[in-house]
């Protein structure tokens, strides 16, 4: 098991650390599917393979100089008695020396750091799949350019192929984080900054915003979510049904009633003010999340809820109560209210 | 010969006799008493930044925890971080220069002493000032740090951000001014015969700090400004949607931010230096490198900044500077470590408790250099920024260095400023203590951060495996928070019993240890004459062993500046001044210029009064 679980780790220094790691909690991606040690995308393994160099030089110097500590404490205890020691005042060869090792560890450092900044701050070329990231205080928003597609909170990705983020802020500063397959670089309202990854592995990623920007900082949650490019292909061709006049009002079970009533609801409170149903083509900078394939997403109000009906009507009642500050506010929705909003959210 | 006079008494008594009342405490011009008042205040507000702190790790014990409203998660982390800084690490240092730069350097008080009652009063009003937002339930909730724009009236209507502003601004009046005094002090008051490359390393320390604060003071002095101007009357310097930009809030921020990072861990290297010769029984090692590794460090730390910015994406160009910069800081601050070594090297240790706090500052600092180079690279920074890696990193500086060499230097000059030896049972204790609680809480960050964990988030989800860590960094806050309890029981312990100190307790090498404990008011009956490094030491090897115990003599006929109330009320205008501004739009401008009327009959009541 133990074994195993360090196989998985990325390379001897990853392990290194890994194992130390291994004395107080473990190493795996299950226990921790938002770790920055096991990257799975080429962006992420370029800071990671630094950490590994970094790590290496920390640890010998750590045992040198705190194993040389340790002689000296035990070697030149004080006994009563002792005659006055030799009175030193200096050294200069060995100062020079310890001046100039450093230096050289250090030089060991910089030069795989150089390229790699220069390797990360490349511009992907045309045939990256382009994706904006808004930043909103507490949601993020995505959008597929090339699809004319947006959703919220969930990233769809296709592996293998290069994804260029470029992103900005529709208030205050964030911070997009995608441990996993990249690194983080912050959102701002007056420039645009850039990040790209190409995802290498399959699976449904946890990330979250890492600038403290409010009240609730703390649940502004994403997922990540690289499938393989014909499941991809195949989630863009869904949204893309999910359009002004969307499919799925005809999919929807004929005089579903629940259905009719929650589709009046979400104009008559007044939610269609800050929240779009439409995927394809849909106005940027809202102030509340998409909410066009919100049915088919793991969780509500950015990572805060696990999505099952239940919840859902649970947050149209009492968004207040659940994240205190969001800015969607209490509508004096009823419990009947609340279950025909989520049929019609849920498109059944 | 060296200071004859010290083992003579004084020939005429009078006056100068120990004041008492707490009327001779507001009006002392006394650098010791103001020492004490400083040390006495900083200990108080880190205290209290130590209660926010278990606060906060109570609320993060466990995942999904309501403990705290996230609203007061965000309150409390911020004023644990402003506090930390600005109320205990700053005016506990500050401590130490007031009690200590006239004794070390031979001189009867500070150049300005009124001045340095001022700075005092105003660090007092001005701690005084942000915690009072508590009680408005308004305490400041937007990180210390307080980047824009979430700092714009627009995303922070309240008066949390008012507070914070304000608070610091009052606090840096009272930074620079005490800079400008033991700057000033340093230069010009030294003892015939110390020359520069005689002073006391502390000393040094303290003179390098002293630059960095009258440099980096002035840059948020400039920042905080132009952020008032948004929030109070409408400007945009930090407000994207009125053309200003929120970035250069961070480069303002950070060319202050980073040297005040040396500014809380010079004057604990200075301490530190201190120490580690006496218990060695040897000088410190390599004098001269350890000056200009001193000079060095404090020159790079203003060239540094954006490496707090590699997030923003600045480009390769910027990137570099600021990561080769930053990797380069790393030789000085290595040179330092080998020579605190190179100083035990070959030495007769002994063990007491200061000298167990310089060793332990020294092997935590350790590792949080090592971790300072591991994200001193952009690439690598890009996952750790933000994340609880960080947070392991600077306590490790901070509270594995500052703190442990402050408290270092509690244990060593304590029975100097009181007369009393504190326990050393206790004492050791409070060191094991506090090395278990520290690694034990803030270990397990490293690890918590590289697996995901970002910082300032008021709760966290089970399943992302953050639970036994963030548990155990729980339990080990309770275990320092016993490890300070120790050190309040020996100090309360200490307190009842007779004064029973030395004037020199510990073999000291510094001419503080010449003087009775604790010493008359004007410090040296006789100005000492110095003839070399360790002024004492080299005292005690001419007359070939101990000094005999300093007699108390009466000092009549030494000219010592006069009682004075004025820089309290030049404060108190200054308090006033503030609040008014910041309540403008309910009491109206006549509040503000009253306030200020105050403030200048201060300043001119204390520049005309007769000098004594």
């Amino acid at each position: 098991m133990l074994l195993r679980i360090v196989g998985r780790c990325s390379s001897r220094w990853t392990t290194a650390l890994c194992l130390l790691a291994l004395v107080l909690a473990g190493c795996g991606s299950e226990q921790y599917p938002q770790t920055t040690l096991l990257p799975r995308g080429d962006f992420a393994k370029i800071a990671d393979d630094l950490l590994d160099t970094t790590v290496r030089w920390a640890l010998l110097v750590f045992v040198l100089v705190e194993g040389v500590l340790l002689y000296a404490i035990f070697r030149f205890r004080g006994r009563p008695g002792d005659p006055e020691p030799h009175q030193t005042h200096g050294n200069t060869t060995v100062e020079i020396i310890w001046t100039v090792v450093p230096a050289l560890i250090l030089a060991a450092i910089a030069v795989p750091t150089v390229r790699a900044i220069f390797q990360t701050n490349a511009v992907p070329g045309k045939e990256a799949l382009t994706i904006e990231v808004v930043g909103h205080q507490w949601w993020w928003e995505f959008r597929y350019p090339e699809y004319n597609l947006t959703t919220a909170n969930e990233m769809h990705v296709p592996m293998g192929r290069m994804v260029s983020l470029r992103m900005g802020s529709n208030d205050v500063i964030h911070s997009f984080w995608v441990p996993q397959f990249a690194a983080k670089r912050d959102v701002f309202a007056n420039r645009e900054t850039r990040m790209w990854f190409t995802a290498q592995v399959e699976g449904d990623y946890p990330g979250q915003c890492a600038e403290f920007c409010g009240i609730q900082h703390g649940r502004m949650a994403h997922r990540i979510k690289a499938q393989k490019p014909e499941e991809f292909q195949a989630w863009v061709a869904h949204m893309q049904t999910l359009g002004a006049k969307p499919a799925a009002t005809a999919a929807a079970p004929a005089g579903n009633a629940k259905y009719t009533e929650g589709e009046k609801l979400f104009t008559a409170k007044g939610c269609i003010a800050c929240h779009s149903m439409v995927a394809v083509n849909s106005p940027k900078g809202m102030v509340g999340p998409n909410l066009a394939n919100v049915g088919a997403r793991s969780y509500l109000a950015a990572g805060t809820l696990k999505n099952t009906d239940e919840n859902l009507a649970r947050w149209i009642r009492d968004p207040q109560g659940i994240k205190k500050g969001v800015l969607m506010p209490n509508l004096g929705v009823t419990e009947a209210e609340a279950q025909a909003l989520v049929a019609y959210l849920r498109r059944k | 010969m060296a200071t004859r006079v010290l083992d003579q008494p004084h020939a005429h008594a009078a006056a100068h006799g120990e004041k008492t009342g707490l009327w001779s405490w507001i009006t002392t011009v006394d650098h010791k008493r103001i020492g004490v008042l400083y040390g006495a205040t900083a200990f108080i507000f880190f205290l209290m930044g130590g209660i926010e702190a278990l606060l906060l790790r109570i609320q993060l014990g466990s995942p999904e925890n309501t403990f705290l409203s996230p609203d007061l998660y965000n309150q409390l982390f911020t004023m644990h971080g402003t506090t930390m800084i600005f109320l205990a690490v700053m005016p506990l240092s500050a401590m130490f220069f007031n009690y200590l730069i006239p004794l070390q350097i031979g001189a009867r008080d500070v150049a300005f002493p009124r001045l340095n009652a001022f700075s005092y009063w105003v660090f007092l009003l001005g701690g005084l000032f942000l915690n009072a937002s508590f009680l408005f339930g308004a305490a400041p909730d937007q990180g210390w740090f307080g980047y824009a724009n979430l700092t714009s009236k627009q995303y922070s209507p309240g008066l949390n951000v008012d507070f914070w502003m304000l608070g610091l601004q009052i606090l840096g009046i009272a930074s620079l001014a005490a800079a400008v005094n033991f700057f000033v002090t340093i230069v010009n008051m030294r003892a015939p015969g110390m020359t520069l490359m005689r002073m006391p390393m502390f000393v040094w320390m303290s003179l390098i700090t002293q630059v960095l604060l009258l440099l980096a003071f002035p840059v948020i002095t400039v920042a905080l400004i132009l952020l008032m101007y948004d929030r109070f009357f409408g400007s945009a310097f930090f407000v994207p949607s009125g053309g200003g930009d929120p970035l250069l809030w961070q480069h303002l921020f950070w060319i202050f931010g980073h040297p005040e990072v040396y500014i809380l861990i010079l004057p604990a290297f200075g301490i530190v230096s201190e120490v580690l010769p006496v218990f060695s029984r040897k000088p410190l090692f390599g004098y001269a490198a350890m000056v200009f590794s001193g000079v060095f460090i404090a020159f790079l730390g203003f060239g540094v900044w954006s490496h707090h910015m590699f997030s923003t994406g600045m480009g390769p160009l910027a990137d570099t500077f600021f990561a080769l910069t930053t990797m380069l800081i790393a030789i000085p601050t290595g040179v330092k470590i080998f020579n605190w070594i190179g100083t035990m090297w070959g030495g007769s240790l002994q063990y007491r408790t200061p000298m167990l706090f310089a060793i332990g500052f020294i092997a935590m600092f350790i590792i949080g250099g090592l971790s300072g180079v591991m994200h001193s690279s952009p690439p690598a920074d890009l996952q750790q920024t933000d994340t609880y890696f960080v947070v392991a990193h600077f306590h490790y500086v901070l509270f594995g260095g500052s703190i442990f060499g402050l408290t270092a230097g509690a244990y060593y000059w304590w029975p100097k400023m009181f007369g009393r030896m504190l326990n050393e049972r206790l004492g050791q204790l409070h060191f094991w203590l506090m090395l278990i609680g520290f690694n034990l809480t803030f270990f397990p960050m490293h690890f918590v951060g590289l697996h995901g964990m970002p910082r300032r988030v008021y709760t966290y989800p089970e399943g992302l495996g953050f639970d036994l860590m963030n548990q155990i960094e729980t339990a080990g806050s309770f275990v320092l928070a016993l490890a300070f309890l120790v050190f309040l029981v020996n100090i309360f312990q200490t307190w009842r019993k007779p004064r029973n100190a030395p004037a020199d307790p510990w073999n000291g090498a510094t001419l503080e240890w010449a003087i009775p404990s604790p010493p008359p008011e004007f410090n040296f009956a006789e100005i000492p004459t110095v003839h070399g490094r360790d002024a004492l030491w080299e005292q005690k090897r001419q007359r070939g062993g101990p000094l005999p115990e300093p007699a108390r003599v009466s000092g009549a006929g030494i000219h010592m500046p006069n009682p004075s109330y004025w820089p309290l009320v030049t404060a108190v205008g200054i308090l006033a001044f503030f609040v008014t501004l910041m309540m403008l739009a309910k009491i109206g401008i006549w509040a503000v210029i009253a306030s200020f009327a105050l403030l200048l009959l201060g300043v001119y009541k204390w520049a005309y009064e007769p000098a004594g």
